[in-house]
């Protein structure tokens, strides 16, 4: 063995890079996350998200103009009732900009659970023909949501004109809130839609389960209207961080809902990370099932 | 050698009976939950057998090497595992033991026109089945032109595809997939339909593709697209390779393949070996009208009085025509039977015919069978469809129609 012999050794051409090795085997595990071919897909998830808002657009006869008025109606209604009427609390704001300010998280996740939910089984043909990370499909439904909650925003700063208010710096922390109200309807939708792929019942349970969180959450109401030392649990609604943090952002008004949103928080951390688990486990058998 | 692309160890696949078609009530499973909780996010993995042993494995053993550039076809009756075998190497579902790795980027074609969208122009429905296909943005941008050109739709391109004829559709569909660089392609039975022109198109441009060196493998139930394209031809059979090597020997062994495998084929009495459309294969493509079918038989001894049936089954196993000739005397040795049919409007698919013969009987009583041949190659109908281009309402026959009208005075 000497270490001459390598020095003569004629210099090697630079190789091509390897190609990418792919091995295919029988799913084993609980863990085989691959979330960096997620990332290797996020042009198919661009282009998924791109054909949700364009088909929804071109399917309805006023298009966008859904994005308003659905809730600008119940904004109405709930002023009305649950504000005029039953005379709910709400911290001194008009009850137009109560409502909306929570109507406005609140129908992004309704629509973004609901399209998740189905977007598996509605898209079994693309399934058992193609092969890309399945994960791209419930991530591109509830991205797709979020046109429809900018366009809901628009009208909350001229409805917030109309009464004269000024966004207070608390807006700028919107952006965590909305991050936080977008993992809670993809930790939630991973979990639905993955099992509606398996037990289609999943799909009638749907609006059931949504209108009943709507009354967990502090839509109609605010959550001060909750004992204060069932606040955290309470929180453990990812969605009450959500709303009373929209809220307070758009508005300024009030106490920021810390122990709400650390309780939030917390329950979004664990809903995601095992929506993602389940969701990614049961993948391997979406082709064979739906 | 070139390096090995694919390797194949033992490549399995099973399915549960009826599990394609099933999916499950959520209150059995709730139900069951509550004395096992754990079953519920079981009972969906392959492997758990739910307490009901009833699979069926439509892939077994399957073992092989493809080099880079080859170009291998895939033969076998329907259901034999073909394009389970592709599902397995295109990932869409996992195998349930052994393993395949795979080197590069693999494309796979197992349906024309996946992800259209009937709402969305033709240029969006390009992006959009290019970008599920696996095409980047940039190089759909950079392929754009020549696709369209390919599919020959250039005023129609920002009509939403609802508006597209189906023969329209077909072309955009076909010329994306055919714009795929994947440096393996899989290919499942997609040329077989399609007007005759553009398929000899789409059949170039493949040709083309194979001979940049890039590596195919492609189901088909045409023959002579293998004898013409490959350079090796696996014949797949109840889920395993019943054969392996060069186009001429495994599509011969292929053709005088019978359904009675069981038997020994040699000893006998009665046995069909092939049968072919007049001067054109298994491809009836110029017309239906004035067919001359051809059944080579081989009888040990004669069949006096007998009874000769041959029926056309589609691809859900569903009787379109049958014949039934009493009377029937064959003498001993080779013979051909040959049935003229004036004409066989069927719809553009593959077909399975099934050849039987009665020794003494007729039509009504039956007789004693001494053979039941499931004909192959199958009986592929290549014509341009002219009923509705819904699948829900096309029918089984292809008859074309005029609409005219006529004020009732």
């Amino acid at each position: 063995m000497s270490v001459t012999q390598q020095t003569v050794l004629p210099p090697t051409p630079a190789l091509p890079a390897a190609p990418p090795l792919l091995r295919i085997a029988p799913p084993r595990g609980w863990l085989e996350l691959n979330l960096r071919e997620v990332w290797e897909y996020r042009e198919l998830l661009y282009f998924f998200v791109w054909r949700d808002l364009k088909i929804r657009y071109k399917q309805t006869a006023i298009g966008a103009a859904w994005a308003v008025l659905q809730p600008f109606l119940t904004m109405i209604v709930f002023s009305l009732f649950f504000g005029a009427l039953a005379g709910i609390p709400s911290h001194g704001l008009p009850y137009p900009i109560f409502y909306f300010s929570a109507l406005l998280p609140w129908m992004y996740f309704a629509g973004a659970l609901q399209n998740a939910t189905n977007t598996v089984v509605e898209q079994q043909r693309v399934i058992t023909k193609v092969y890309f990370p399945r994960l791209v499909l419930p991530l591109a439904a509830v991205l797709s949501g979020l046109v429809d909650l900018a366009i809901g925003f628009v009208v909350f700063l001229g409805m917030m004109l109309y009464y004269g208010m000024t966004p207070q710096a608390t807006i700028l922390l919107l952006p965590g809130f909305l991050l936080l109200g977008v993992l809670t309807a993809l930790g939630v939708g991973l979990w639905l839609s993955a099992l509606n792929a398996i037990y289609r019942d999943v799909r009638y349970v749907l609006p059931f389960l949504i209108q009943f969180w709507m009354f967990a959450s502090p839509v109609a109401y605010p959550s001060s209207l909750v004992p204060e030392r069932w606040r955290w649990l309470y929180g453990l609604n990812p969605m009450a961080g959500v709303i009373e943090g929209f809220r307070w952002a758009l508005t300024g008004q009030g106490q920021p809902p810390n122990l709400l949103l650390a309780a939030s928080a917390a329950a979004v951390v664990l809903l995601v990370a095992g929506g993602v688990v389940y969701f990614q486990k049961m993948e391997a058998t979406f082709a064979d099932v739906v | 050698m070139s390096q090995v692309v694919i390797h194949c160890e033992q490549l399995g696949k099973r399915y549960q009976i009826g599990q394609r078609e099933r999916y499950l009530a959520l209150r059995d499973v709730l139900a069951n939950s509550f004395q096992a909780p754990w079953r519920l996010f079981r009972s969906a993995a392959p492997g758990s057998s739910n307490g009901r042993p009833k699979h069926i494995w439509a892939l077994r053993n399957v073992s092989f090497k493809i080099h880079e550039g080859e170009v291998l076809g895939i033969v076998g009756r329907n259901g034999a595992g073909k394009t389970t075998l592709l599902k397995v190497l295109a990932r869409v579902t996992k195998p349930t033991e052994g393993h395949a790795e795979v080197v590069g980027r693999m494309g796979s074609l197992l349906e024309v026109g996946t992800g259209f969208h009937p709402e969305l122009t033709g240029r969006e429905n390009i992006y959009l089945s290019g970008a599920i296909l696996g095409m980047s943005k940039r190089e759909i941008n950079r392929k754009f032109d020549e696709i369209v050109a390919f599919a020959e739709v250039e005023q129609f391109i920002d009509t939403p595809l609802k508006h597209y004829s189906s023969g329209m559709q077909m072309r955009l569909a076909f010329a994306v997939a055919a714009h795929l660089e994947p440096e393996i392609l899989l290919v499942d039975e997609v040329l077989a339909v399609g007007d005759l022109a553009f398929q000899k198109k789409c059949l170039g441009k493949m040709g083309e593709v194979a001979r940049g060196g890039r590596t195919i493998l492609f189901v088909t139930h045409q023959m002579n697209q293998i004898r013409r394209l490959c350079e090796r031809v696996f014949w797949i059979d109840a889920g395993g390779i019943r054969a392996a090597g060069p186009p001429g020997e495994v599509i011969s062994a292929y053709e005088t393949f019978g359904a009675s495998s069981a038997k020994d084929r040699q000893d006998s009495d009665v046995c069909f070996s092939r049968w072919e459309i007049s001067g054109h294969g298994n491809v009836l493509r110029n017309g239906t009208r004035d067919l001359t079918l051809h059944f080579d038989v081989r009888l040990n001894e004669c069949v006096s009085s007998g009874h000769f049936g041959v029926a056309i089954l589609n691809e859900s196993d569903l009787v379109v025509v049958g014949w039934g000739f009493d009377e029937v005397g064959i003498p001993r040795g080779h013979q051909k039977l040959i049935l003229r049919v004036p004409e066989l409007p069927l719809r553009p698919g593959v077909y399975t015919l099934v050849c039987s013969l009665f020794n003494r009987g007729n039509n009504l009583t039956g007789g004693q069978l001494v053979e039941q041949w499931n004909a192959v190659p199958p009986l592929v109908v290549d014509t341009t469809p002219v009923s509705h281009p819904q699948d829900r309402w096309c029918g089984l026959l292809n008859i074309p129609a005029q609409l005219s009208l006529k004020p009732d005075s």
